[in-house]
């Protein structure tokens, strides 16, 4: 659906950022870019996404890319419907305003990201304003979804709850789903395949759970971590525990002196 | 199955947008203070004609009205007064729909026509045209070419630093209107003391009492081409106050669209500026009180600060009139009213940055 072929990006000359990287968004699959502050990811969702012009390589989209913002700065008060209104623009001519049928279709995407109840409120004032962004991206029609850090601003319930919602519209949409996080975790949880980028252009990709390794992520972030199992009910849930030192010596609770 | 998968109170309650309500009370409210405005406007004066001479003297176009009125009377109205009221509405329109669309584009409530230094250059381009070719059509196009000239000069100052860019707008529009107020005053210094310097004083002193049917024709005509583009491009301008990259990430290509925007803008301001020399602080402080009103959305926000900006002027022409013995200029009027305005929305802005 959509294919990055050999990119490589840089800010000052010959420091690559990324190089030579290839991979493929398919339909109902969610992939997942980690990778530690200043890798590059945004700059790799900006040329996704087509505003930002690669210095090597090619993007080549076959389909409509939907893309949401980790935060929009709104200059101006429009309320949570027109801003998902606004994701209709690329089908309205220059003269043009939306229309009866524009105006369900963005209904529709606030309710389908749960937010029918904040229609009318003042976008700027709200504190779910990325869900606001993901409506808005929904009501592009797009079939490519590129997300910059979901979940990043959210407590812990509202995480899981956001990151569900995008495994539910990547299944039930047909969407190819692109996403940033600083939560191994996150990937684990709902990433097909993840790509982790390290620094020194250096990339790795491949099936989450395989990429996603003790041993690569100590390498990325400079930090040992554990790879843990929690198993709860029948469910099994991976954990990915970095070994910041902050944990307390010896094996049992602390003692009082 | 996805309903409530986010409860409503995770987000923190808001104000309701303004302007939800039914827009239609308030364009027929002000298009009745439109009509109130103009007829009043028409009544007083050092020359009073009574509220029903000037109804009659009107209807008198439509349908066969016995004269009550007196000659003089009906050359004050129709003469006088109309043409100047109806200059005075179109010119206040104008200016606040331009107003509306500068501050929904440079996504900053602060800039107008004048802010950026659009009106200054076209004063500074009607002043060369008075003095190279003398008072007449010429003064139109030289100012839609000093309103355009000046612009550009904005938008290169403006795009060499990206740090805070709407501090770095103003403070470009500060620059252009000095560079352009220099040069407006050499041209009052070295112009020809009995022929031109009379008219390029009483032109930029901005008053609409050389109104006349051949100048408000060559204002409606520029303003009302730009008013269709303007408006009909309402959407886009919400499209392009989200900035660039995500106007781009929507599917808009926003250089284009501000081509023409911009044009347009000029095209109604230079028109104002060549009919009725350089009025200020309308096109700031109208759409900023049409926005407290109904919202940003600019498919309201335009046409009602247009209909705003019209009542606004005329009321402030009427004032300008008849205030004292001696006419004053209306830009004294206007600016009387707009920098208190202003000064407040300035506080109001800073405060709320802060939450």
């Amino acid at each position: 659906m959509i294919r990055i072929d050999n990119a490589g990006h840089w800010f000052r000359p010959n420091h690559w950022l990324f190089r030579d990287l290839s991979f493929a968004l398919v339909p109902s699959e969610v992939t997942a870019i980690l990778g530690p502050n200043g890798a590059g990811k945004t700059t790799l969702l900006r040329a996704v996404c087509g505003t930002l012009a690669l210095r090597e390589g090619a993007v080549s989209a076959a389909a409509q890319i939907g893309y949401v913002p980790q935060a929009l700065h709104a200059d101006h008060a429009y309320s949570a419907i027109d801003m998902v209104l606004l994701g209709r623009s690329r089908y309205l001519g220059r003269f043009n305003s939306p229309g009866r049928k524009d105006k369900v279709r963005a209904r529709e995407c606030l309710h389908e990201v749960g937010l029918s109840a904040i229609a009318d409120q003042r976008y700027d004032r709200l504190s779910g304003g990325q869900l606001v962004l993901l409506a808005r991206a929904l009501a592009s029609d797009c079939r490519i979804l590129v997300l910059d850090e979901p979940a990043s601003a959210l407590d812990l319930a509202n995480q899981g709850i956001v990151l569900r919602l995008i495994q539910h519209l990547a299944r039930s949409r047909e969407l190819a789903v692109l996403l940033t996080t600083h939560h191994p975790d996150h990937a684990l949880g709902i990433a097909d395949k993840t790509l982790l980028m390290l620094h020194d252009a250096v990339h790795l990709y491949g099936p989450a759970g395989s990429v996603l390794t003790e041993e690569n992520l100590a390498r990325m972030y400079g930090v040992p971590v554990r790879r843990v199992e929690i198993h709860s009910g029948d469910e099994t849930v991976a954990a990915i525990v970095p070994l910041h030192g902050l944990g307390r010596s010896g094996s049992a609770s602390p003692a009082n002196g | 199955m996805t309903q409530d998968i986010v409860q409503p109170q995770a987000f923190e309650p808001a104000r309701r947008a303004p302007g939800a309500w039914m827009p239609i009370t308030l364009y027929a409210g002000l298009c009745l203070a439109l009509i109130a405005a103009l007829l009043w406007s028409m009544v007083s004066g050092r020359y009073q004609v009574p509220f029903a001479h000037v109804i009659a003297i009107l209807a008198a176009h439509l349908t066969d009205v016995t004269p009550t009125w007196t000659p003089t009377e009906r050359i004050v109205v129709e003469v006088v007064r109309l043409p100047r009221v109806l200059t005075a509405a179109i010119a206040g329109a104008g200016l606040s729909l331009c107003g509306a669309v500068l501050q929904g584009l440079f996504r900053n409530p602060l800039v107008g026509p004048q802010t950026i230094g659009v009106s200054s250059g076209a004063a500074l381009g009607g002043v060369t045209a008075i003095l190279f070719f003398g008072f007449g059509a010429f003064v139109q196009v030289g100012a839609f070419l000093g309103a355009a000239a000046s612009l550009l000069a904005v938008l290169a100052i403006h795009r060499s630093d990206s740090m805070s860019p709407i501090l770095t707008l103003v403070l470009a529009g500060v620059v252009v209107s000095a560079f352009c107020s220099a040069l407006v005053g050499m041209a009052t210094y070295i112009a020809d003391p009995e022929t031109k310097l009379p008219d390029i004083v009483f032109w930029l002193l901005g008053s609409f009492a050389s109104a006349s049917w051949s100048k408000l024709l060559l204002l409606s005509v520029c303003t009302a081409i730009a008013g269709a583009v303007l408006i009909g491009m309402r959407w886009r301008i919400n499209v392009l106050s989200l900035g660039d990259e995500d106007a781009r990430t929507l599917g808009v290509h926003p250089a284009r669209d501000r081509v023409i925007l911009l044009t347009a803008t000029c095209l109604a301001i230079s028109a104002q500026v060549g009919v009725s020399g350089t009025i200020g602080w309308v096109g700031l402080v109208v759409p900023n009180l049409a926005r407290m009103i109904v919202g940003a959305d600019h498919r309201r926000l335009l046409p009602v600060s247009t209909l705003m900006g019209a009542v606004f002027l005329v009321v402030a022409d009427t004032l300008a009139r008849d205030l004292t013995a001696a006419e004053i200029p209306v830009g004294i009027v206007t600016a009387i009213v707009g920098t208190p305005v202003f000064a407040y929305l300035l506080r109001r802005n800073a405060t709320s940055k802060t939450p």
